[in-house]
């Protein structure tokens, strides 16, 4: 398999983007991405694209042949994909995309993620975050999204004492550093108090334990490694890709407090790269709600089971701590337009790769993780990237 | 939705009907064609098996942001519980107030209206949860 290289990366600004449409946002991050990669479009081989639900959305489906076209590609036409998979859409483009390069048959990819969510209303738009878990056997009862996480949170407080004082310290931190990332939703620091104090959106969860609705897009471009030093003196390499997936309702997992699909697509990603959790410096980690993070720490065995909650309120995982974890501010903070967090993910790890991540620059960072995942956790997907120079 | 959606899985929402598996004995809900288990050896071997309806409480959250057909139900319980048979499902918990609400609690299912396609449309029904006796 050939290596494969990160050359080039772009993104938006994110949230509440009531003057720009899914095609603008798809498009900009597109163009910043290309021109950071100083690439000429006859380089380009394909476009993959992450998007969750631009049908519900935006009512607009068919979206990879639309940004390709928008982006000034039509004439070209070249082959563009389509990738859905929950929230975890943006990092199997990544993946897929990865592979098509490393089988030898594209050299240059760009990989786009984008969702338009503020179309619809707020409940309609929790709704539509809510068909990614089982419709049948549990929305229809009356689950909703962040009920799901808050029975995780739940479980997880009944078996390893975590407190919402924990749970609350995860968006502290990622807002945090989202007060350091010009692209952020949120660039305002949140205390604890603020966190117990926002209305209950599902017990043990509130409002400021889960993350906002989002516009926003985000693009990289691959590269065979072999030919990434015709583009840029610090290409970043993909070291280890893990996917998995589980069991689509929450309550037919083995264990309430465990993604076993993190697990397993973390141990896949580190095996295939020969290298263990203390190897990375940076990670951005899926933190759709405060609990989320919190599981994703653990299972990715930054720390132990069940110690996610005080190493987090003990600034274990705070930027430049033992692990920086979620530097951009996450989808706490950063903002989750849902196709694009994958992709964004990946954005922020070429710039901690890079050194160029300037106020929340992670000193030495020389190898970064992504962690994504979709539903509930019936999806999970892990990219390990270092520095290639 | 089409009106069929809701019809189909009637069997299992009315009455709790899920699989056993002719191979190791487990029990699924809702019906599984195989296994998560045995796999193939299982294929041609699940038989239908109706749930005694008794369970407890594995977790639980008290929702307050609710999609616009349980608007008028908020704040409502919801849990994951495991059947008697091993098996767990999620579902709400009635009868009881949020705070009584325990991990651990014993329960037992309840036919009860679980929603309406709009002002004219179809109502569904299926199982809820109350405290048990």
């Amino acid at each position: 398999m050939r290596g494969v290289a990160v050359i080039g990366v772009g993104e938006t600004e994110f949230g509440e983007l009531w003057d720009r449409s899914f095609r603008d946002l798809g498009i900009e991050a597109g163009l910043k991405a290309i021109q950071d990669a100083k690439l000429r479009s006859e380089d380009i081989d394909a476009v993959y694209i992450g998007n969750m639900s631009a049908g519900k959305f935006i009512d607009q489906e068919h979206v990879s042949a639309l940004v390709a076209d928008y982006s000034g590609l039509a004439d070209m036409h070249l082959p563009t994909v389509r990738v859905e998979g929950g929230g975890a859409c943006g990092a199997i483009a990544l993946l897929q995309a990865r592979l098509a390069i490393a089988s030898g048959m594209y050299d240059i990819v760009v990989v786009g993620g984008a969702e338009k969510m503020t179309d619809v209303g707020e409940v309609q738009a929790a709704e539509i975050l809510s068909s990614t878990a089982d419709q049948e056997w549990e929305s229809v009862f009356g689950a909703t999204f962040a009920g799901l996480y808050a029975m995780m949170a739940r479980r997880h407080m009944y078996e390893y004492g975590t407190t919402r004082e924990h749970l609350a310290s995860v968006a502290v931190k990622n807002h945090k550093n989202g007060a350091l990332n010009p692209d952020a939703q949120f660039q305002k620091e949140i205390t604890i108090d603020a966190v117990l104090q926002s209305p209950w959106v599902a017990e043990p969860l509130g409002l400021f334990d889960c993350a906002p609705l989002s516009d926003g897009a985000a693009a990289v471009v691959l590269c065979a490694a072999e030919k990434a030093h015709k583009f840029t003196d610090t290409p970043i390499l993909f070291r280890g890709s893990g996917q998995a997936s589980d069991f689509l309702a929450l309550h037919d997992r083995r264990d309430l407090t465990t993604m076993d699909a993190t697990v397993v697509a973390g141990k896949r990603a580190f095996d295939e790269a020969k290298l263990t959790p203390k190897d990375v410096q940076v990670a951005e980690v899926h933190d759709n709600f405060t609990i989320s993070e919190i599981l994703a720490i653990e299972d990715l065995r930054f720390v132990e089971k069940g110690k996610g909650g005080p190493a987090t309120l003990d600034g274990v995982t705070a930027l430049n701590g033992k692990i920086s974890v979620n530097t951009s501010g996450g989808l706490k903070a950063r903002g989750q337009p849902v196709g694009a967090t994958g992709v964004a993910q990946a954005v922020e790890i070429v710039h901690q790769l890079r050194g160029e991540a300037g106020k929340r620059q992670v000193v030495g960072a020389r190898r970064g993780l992504t962690h994504t995942l979709g539903g509930t956790g019936a999806t999970a997907i892990v990219h390990i990237f270092e520095r290639g120079d | 939705m089409a009106i069929p959606r809701f019809w189909r899985e009637i069997a299992s929402r009315y009455n709790l009907i899920g699989t056993k598996c002719g191979s190791c004995g487990k029990v699924d809900f809702p019906p599984r064609a195989v296994c998560p288990d045995c796999g193939r050896k299982s294929i041609g071997k699940m038989q239908r098996v109706k749930l005694t309806g008794k369970g407890t409480v594995v977790t639980y959250t008290v929702i307050h942001d609710a999609p616009a057909q349980f608007e008028l139900q908020k704040p409502y319980v919801m849990a994951i519980i495991e059947m008697e048979e091993g098996v767990r499902l999620t579902s709400q918990v009635i009868d009881t107030k949020p705070e009584d609400v325990k991990i651990g609690m014993k329960v037992q299912a309840a036919f009860r209206k679980l929603g309406q396609e709009g002002e004219a449309g179809v109502i569904h029904y299926g199982y809820k949860f109350r405290p048990a006796g």
